[in-house]
């Protein structure tokens, strides 16, 4: 049962309190970049929750059984990122091959995920935080609707925004900056959550 | 004199941080002070510079269709070799800059200025454009933190100005982040750019 | 071209074998003198022999002797959770269970609110004796003044020295005799309230 009530933390942590984008600041190129319209950022949004999911169940099983096995550990970083990058190859072949409508609407992101620093960063931090699988594929997904989230919300307002004057200086990126921290204020709400949460689940 | 070119429009012209938007995560993400800013910029300002050597030099024995993993080698190798020495010899760096140490990776400054720069031009130019861009990334980082500092403690580079009592917190939090980039930008735009 | 790639990422996985053989111990070393530096600076005191630690529950204890080897006290690793994530915490106790000084390891607080912790409690914790004081923030009816607008955190970073205590004095009372059983409920019990 507590180990369920932590899976429950672990979600509800991820998506508002530590959102990936909005306090951690992780993959903020895709969010600045692919955020002017609603559908397209929802699209990203799922593509990175996809790739985040296998990546970490990838990443997590070499860690274990080729680095930790083998006294490797210094070769994280570059064995994490060959793999990420060949992952996302794969997923775009096997989608092309067996899920063509899918592949119409994430076909474009794939190729920018690999340099998307979310999908390194969770595979990391899941590493560091010494969780076991399952946990880390519920953070890992959580991460990545925390991230869909963020982009969906993001995108919804940027959207507004192209309706309204604004000052020339500010037109394009740095109104969206102005954007990007209120709502990161809006979500400044929610911490301490995490800490509340976890005395009244008693872990 | 043709060097020196590319070192300046690394700095103004293609400033990393102000012009181009890349590598936003560490830029908005290790900044909560100056010295942090700038531990991020040298850092990867490090990497840079040998990346950008080493795949001038190599260039010529890679094939094109395995370029992207062969750099992505060369650029994870490079992170790995960096992490460790700084874990080793300078251990308060590693405790602030923290995860955003091995994220230097896939900091698209990078492999952008790999696939742009490095893989049509020789090893000395490369290793001017690199200062030049890892300059631009370090005074960027370092101007960000020194306005989310002041604004949010008082202080830059811990040296304290008016006090912390009025700072901003904010500032220092992540919205701040967003916000005084936002602002830096604006100002770059307007008399920066246009000069 | 996959031999290109093969040869690239021997030399690479090469070199990093190689930096990590001489930064390893280094990194080891460093990490070390970091804990003896901690250890040496919560005790007050340069001249002592810190022993090989046990861990109890969550606890690391180090007993701390000088170097005739009489006792000093104890150095004591401790952590709770506080307002995001835990919060780390060596403390340094004499042998009567009066802090010698703190040290904060590890935290992810607010910077700014929270993260004032290592320097905020100096003043006020240091010499207090979470037994026969009322170890609270005063918001709670207790003798620390809390960290301006971060209760919570104050909150934590207090019960983790007072769990730290509770711990090496039940282990003082199993080892040599019950002397200072009493402490636990002069902890319920507010000193004179005007």
């Amino acid at each position: 049962m507590d180990y369920v009530l932590s899976l429950i933390l672990i979600i509800i942590t991820a998506i508002f309190v530590n959102n990936v984008v909005l306090a951690q600041f992780l993959g903020i190129c895709p969010f600045l970049g692919v955020s002017k319209k609603v559908d397209t950022a929802s699209g990203m949004g799922m593509a990175v929750t996809a790739v985040l999911v296998v990546a970490t169940i990838v990443t997590y099983l070499i860690q274990v059984y080729v680095l930790n096995a083998f006294g490797l550990e210094y070769l994280q970083t570059i064995a994490f990122i060959l793999v990420i990058a060949a992952l996302v190859q794969m997923i775009e072949i096997i989608l092309k091959k067996t899920m063509p409508a899918l592949y119409q609407a994430l076909g474009v992101f794939l190729p920018l995920i690999t340099t998307n620093c979310c999908i390194l960063g969770v595979a990391i931090l899941v590493i560091q935080k010494d969780y076991d699988l399952l946990e880390g594929i519920i953070y890992a997904l959580s991460t990545g609707l925390g991230f869909l989230l963020a982009m969906v919300l993001f995108a919804g307002l940027r959207e507004q925004l192209d309706l309204v004057n604004v000052p020339k200086s500010f037109e394009g990126v740095p109104i969206a900056f102005v954007t990007a921290s209120l709502l990161a204020m809006a979500f400044m709400g929610f911490s301490g959550v995490d800490g509340g949460l976890k005395i009244l689940f008693g872990l | 004199m043709n060097n020196f070119k590319v070192l300046v429009n690394g700095i103004i012209k293609e400033n990393p941080t102000f012009v181009l938007l890349l590598g936003m995560c560490p830029t908005l993400g290790t900044t909560s002070s100056a010295l942090n800013g700038m531990s991020m910029g040298l850092a990867t300002m490090c990497v840079l510079i040998v990346s950008n050597f080493l795949i001038a030099l190599i260039k010529k024995l890679i094939p094109d269709a395995v370029r992207i993993p062969a750099y992505i080698v060369v650029i994870a190798s490079l992170v790995t070799v960096l992490q460790m020495l700084i874990k080793a010899y300078a251990p308060e760096i590693d405790k602030s800059l923290g995860l955003f140490i091995p994220l230097i990776v896939v900091n698209c400054i990078i492999l952008g200025r790999a696939e742009s720069f490095a893989a049509k031009n020789g090893p000395i130019a490369s290793i001017f454009d690199g200062i030049g861009i890892g300059l631009g990334f370090t005074l960027g980082l370092t101007a960000l933190g020194a306005v989310r500092e002041l604004l949010g403690t008082g202080a830059i580079f811990g040296v304290n100005l008016w006090g912390e009592e009025y700072g901003m917190l904010m500032f220092v939090l992540a919205p701040g982040a967003f916000l005084a980039l936002g602002y830096l930008i604006v100002l770059f735009n307007k008399y920066v750019k246009k000069a | 071209m996959l031999v290109v790639l093969t040869v690239i990422a021997i030399i690479a996985a090469g070199v990093l074998a190689s930096v990590n053989a001489v930064t390893a111990p280094q990194i080891e070393k460093i990490n070390a003198e970091n804990l003896a530096a901690g250890i040496k600076a919560v005790m007050g005191s340069d001249e002592i022999q810190v022993s090989d630690p046990w861990e109890k529950d969550a606890f690391v204890v180090y007993d701390i002797n000088d170097k005739a080897g009489a006792k000093l006290g104890k150095a004591v690793v401790t952590s709770e959770n506080g307002f995001s994530g835990a919060i780390k915490v060596l403390v340094g106790f004499n042998t009567e269970g009066d802090i010698l000084g703190y040290t904060v390891l590890e935290h992810a607080e607010t910077p700014g609110l929270g993260a004032k912790a290592n320097e905020w409690f100096q003043d006020k914790i240091v010499g207090m004796n979470p037994g026969k004081s009322n170890f609270t923030v005063s918001k709670d009816g207790g003798d620390v003044d809390a960290i301006t607008a971060s209760t919570i955190t104050s909150r934590a970073f207090l019960k983790a020295i007072q769990n730290a205590y509770n711990q090496i004095m039940a282990e003082t009372d199993a080892t040599s005799g019950a002397t200072q059983q009493t402490t636990a409920s002069d902890i319920e019990t507010p000193e004179v309230i005007e």
